[in-house]
């Protein structure tokens, strides 16, 4: 009693001032967890577009080039026949002499070849001139101003990855030709500005990775989302219907519900493996083909819209059902006519959030064969959208990210960054639907 | 594409069939909707859905059944010396299909006749440059049997094509009409179609059991085949992972799974301790304002794909770690050669699994009854002695299935690892090592160009259902803790 007695209410105890540390320590990781937790998402963040917003940006040359009769077309005819003769070779020195006249018209003094100046353009550029005389074969004799790519390890340059220092044994530059590149810069005929190629592109081979653009990936993933889209919402409504508002309660719907949530839970290789033994060794569909990357992906977001749509079905009061059964609509009429339309807006919401998780989804199409080849032309038809080889955003990330050249890694975070754009702008409209026409009853 | 046309045709019909079959019955009843059974659009309904239901299936199964078919009959038109093997019958037949194909595209060109075609003969033309002047590129010469196969092979194909429309055709006709004669004013159309649309809702959801099957069976006998080839033992209980391609291969799971547990671990120990206290934050001390900004922000990184966080491991956390562990780094130790390794991955991967535990956590702790908080602190314990000694008690068969479900997920993330952890299969304790795991061999058998009958690749169906069968194991586990504990509240 002794020790009681001397306590007072005003002076804490030791015990007291321990647990009330002990309080303020327990909250203070709990700060501390939430701040970690926010802290690697800005991180992951500002990674992301600290190292791919470079992607959006490339560095341009613009140099006059006069298309020679004499290498283009011998004979003078303007027969198309042979002006597509003359291979990519032949357009070479074209090139290369107009980055020798353009140097010389600037009078930038330097000790380097032609080959060297022809050099600091990217290998596209005599594609792309090759590309437009075989358009215009009645241009052929006349100079005309092209704004060309320059190569990688300039466009590098310029935009801070690539340092004297550390081009010591890089075949593809030399510390001469970067003194031009700065001298050209100043000039403003070597500028860095927005390029369009990298949304709208196609991907490039892994000599000219500042040619290399995602658009044609981007119309793969859009073929595979329609594909998603038009089996996996009809069928995941039509399930959850049944399952929700018809199916009696035994054995056979118990094991319906048990799977359908276990399957939500299994890994995204399994499916792509099940998309291999069935679609592609059984059932021959073409490999790398959109359409069986759209039905790995429908059997992967099933649950998802089951699950979401279940509790849109469950979240209209019953009192709609017994309204509609009072007035002498059968079961199938309340559904359909009142049930579902209700349900629509959450519906909805979960098949578009359903939807940008199998945008992001590569794992399954890595088994499918979606990668290891190069996404160059873009589907001509709607059937070539769904059956011709293909590549999908993630798969072509995947794919610059394994790449040697580190100018490839710049496009894979550009890459992501269009990727989320598209997550974020999916996401937002699910939730700005929810907001809109989600009802209290 | 005579498919799409017969699809396009069927469609017009059954669009017809509700037209006339909703006159027929306006027409019974003599113009009094009244009269009918049903509504009137019922009737409609029921015309158009027996033309064109039944005739979708059956197109539906032959063009299922078609190849399979013609291919066994063809196989059987191979000699025996040209395919001694399933192997090599698979790459005869692989030419046949080629030269049919080529075939085809002679004609549609217009480089050949269709009689041409049929009469063709390895002895009197070149077939291999016939085929490559209209742009079809042969491997090899043509040899006599393959051409004769090829030229019965498309001769199949275009009777099993004609056969398929006019038993398309006929089900589509025949369904039409029975159902326009049925329809009457006493008809009881929409029993009839509201039976229909019930079978094909039940259909749908019985999907779902078709996936987990196809699952099971696609990996179940690539699996024995594997067994077939491969000593189980091996499999399951050595001590190396080396596939080698010209036979002889050691291929265990012992050290793949070694490696995918490790990097799980630590991807939970870093997930586990932040999502957890995160969640008792959240749902414990956080007002209103704080919640509401930083539960979405954190879910966030839930729905980052994982192939942004594979890069974030491979690009930006690997080289750090190597910047901090490697040569002539920060710590001037020597521990680490490599930008991949079990940390890497695992701590990228901690960091997607953070808001996977903190709002299932979340849930859990919000379900624990209020009463028992406030017994708590009526009684003068502080709110972290009430949280530690009786909120979480309360919670942890929950918790404890949130964990299992995260250890599940991380189990069988592929990304992250197939880009951070590296490819080397050994058993080590470094956690600065390269290792490789389940889901990364996976994704290394199969692709590229794949033999289905070497034990290298179909080691792949093995793992992937060993995989399946842990995760699956993992996911029910979790799930019986979790509903466990939800009765014991309510």
């Amino acid at each position: 009693m002794s020790d009681t007695s001397k306590t007072s209410l005003l002076a804490l105890t030791p015990r007291t001032k321990q647990r009330n540390a002990a309080e303020k320590r327990f909250r203070a990781y709990g700060i501390a967890a939430i701040a970690v937790g926010l802290m690697m998402l800005m991180v992951l963040v500002t990674n992301i577009f600290s190292r791919g917003t470079g992607a959006f940006q490339q560095t341009f040359m613009t140099v006059n080039v006069e298309l020679l009769e004499s290498k283009l077309d011998k004979k003078g005819n303007r027969d198309l026949d042979d002006i597509k003769k003359v291979t990519t070779f032949g357009y070479n020195p074209l090139i290369r002499d107009a980055v020798v006249a353009k140097v010389e018209e600037l009078g930038i003094q330097t000790d380097l070849k032609a080959k060297d100046l022809g050099g600091i353009l990217s290998r596209n550029a005599v594609g792309q001139l090759r590309e437009f005389v075989i358009a215009n074969p009645d241009r052929i004799g006349e100079t005309i101003e092209f704004r060309f790519l320059a190569q990688s390890r300039v466009d590098g340059y310029l935009k801070g990855r690539v340092h004297r220092a550390s081009i010591g044994n890089d075949k593809s530059i030399s510390p001469e030709q970067l003194d031009l590149v700065d001298q050209l810069v100043d000039a403003g005929v070597i500028v860095k500005t927005f390029n369009i190629d990298f949304i709208t592109g196609a991907d490039a081979s892994d000599q000219r990775p500042e040619a290399a653009g995602i658009g044609v990936a981007m119309l793969g993933s859009l073929s595979m989302m329609f594909v998603v889209l038009g089996l996996a919402l009809p069928i995941g409504v039509a399930a959850s219907i049944y399952l929700e508002e018809f199916a009696p309660k035994n054995r056979l719907t118990d094991i319906i519900e048990v799977n359908i949530s276990n399957l939500a839970a299994v890994p995204s290789i399994v499916f792509g493996i099940l998309g291999l033994a069935v679609f592609i060794n059984y059932l021959h569909l073409p490999t790398s083909a959109p359409l069986v990357g759209g039905l790995v992906l429908t059997l992967m977001t099933l649950p998802t819209i089951i699950i979401s749509t279940r509790a849109a079905l469950k979240a209209v009061p019953p009192s709609i059902r017994d309204a509609a059964l009072g007035v002498g609509a059968s079961k199938m009429q309340a559904v359909f006519h009142h049930v579902l339309p209700l349900a629509a807006p959450g519906i909805l919401t979960g098949t578009i959030i359903g939807l940008a998780q199998a945008l992001g989804e590569t794992a399954p199409l890595l088994l499918i064969g979606m990668v290891g080849f190069i996404a160059s032309n873009a589907p001509e038809t709607l059937a070539d959208g769904l059956l011709a080889p293909n590549s999908a955003m993630p798969a072509q990330i995947y794919e610059w990210a394994k790449r040697a050249d580190p100018a490839f890694y710049e496009r894979a975070w550009g890459g992501i960054i269009i990727l989320l754009v598209f997550l974020v702008s999916m996401n937002t409209l699910a939730v700005i639907l929810r907001r809109r026409f989600e009802r209290r009853w | 594409m005579p498919t799409l046309w017969l699809v396009v045709s069927l469609l017009v019909l059954s669009a017809a069939g509700f037209v006339f079959g909703r006159q027929r019955a306006m027409s019974s009843a003599e113009g009094n909707a009244k009269e009918l059974h049903s509504l009137p659009s019922y009737y409609g309904h029921n015309v158009a859905f027996t033309t064109l239901l039944p005739a979708l299936g059956a197109l539906a199964i032959w063009l299922l059944v078609q190849p399979m078919f013609i291919e066994s009959r063809i196989s059987q038109l191979i000699p025996e010396e040209l395919a001694p093997d399933r192997q090599t019958l698979g790459l005869v037949m692989s030419d046949v299909g080629r030269v049919a194909e080529g075939l085809d595209v002679a004609i549609a060109k217009g480089a050949l006749s269709a009689d041409e075609a049929k009469s063709l003969r390895t002895e009197l033309t070149d077939v291999r440059a016939r085929l490559g002047e209209v742009g079809v590129a042969l491997g090899a010469d043509v040899r006599p049997e393959v051409l004769e196969a090829a030229q019965q092979y498309r001769v199949m194909s275009k009777t099993g094509n004609v056969l398929m429309a006019v038993f398309v055709a006929v089900l589509a006709l025949g369904g039409f009409s029975w159902s326009y004669m049925q329809t009457h004013k006493d008809f009881r159309a929409r029993n009839v179609v509201e039976k229909g649309i019930l079978s094909l809702l039940i259909l749908a959801a019985s999907l779902a059991i078709l996936t987990t099957i196809g699952i099971v069976l696609s990996m179940f006998f690539e699996t024995i085949n594997f067994f077939k080839l491969h000593n189980a033992a091996d499999f399951f209980f050595g001590r190396t992972w080396a596939p080698n391609f010209r036979g002889d291969s050691e291929l265990s799971i012992l050290p793949l799974l070694w490696g995918t547990l490790y990097v799980s671990v630590i991807a939970l120990l870093v997930a586990v301790p932040v999502g957890l206290f995160a969640a008792v934050y959240l749902s414990e001390y956080a007002n209103n304002t704080v919640r509401a900004f930083a539960k979405p922000l954190l879910e966030i990184l839930a729905g980052i794909p994982t192939i942004v966080y594979g890069l974030f491991a491979l690009l930006t956390v690997g080289p750090l770690l190597v910047g901090t562990f490697g040569k002539g780094g920060f710590l001037g130790v020597e521990w680490m050669a490599g930008a991949t390794s079990v940390l890497t991955a695992g701590v990228v991967m901690g960091i997607m699994l953070i808001p996977f535990v903190s709002s299932l956590s979340d849930d859990i702790i919000n379900a624990v009854p209020q009463a028992m908080r406030d017994g708590s602190l009526g009684l003068g314990a502080t709110r972290s002695e009430t949280i530690r000694q009786v909120v979480l008690p309360a919670a942890l068969p929950g918790i404890v299935g949130a964990i299992l479900l995260a250890a599940s997920r991380a189990i069988g993330e592929t990304m992250i690892v197939v880009m951070g952890a590296g490819a080397i299969a050994k058993f080590s304790g470094n956690p600065l090592d390269s290792m490789t795991t389940i889901t990364t061999r996976i994704v290394s058998q199969l692709t590229g160009d794949t033999d289905f009958a070497s034990p290298e690749t179909l080691v792949a169906f093995a793992l992937g259902l060993s995989l399946f069968v842990l995760t699956l194991g993992l996911n029910v586990l979790a799930l019986y803790i979790v509903r466990k504990y939800r009765e014991q509240y309510e």
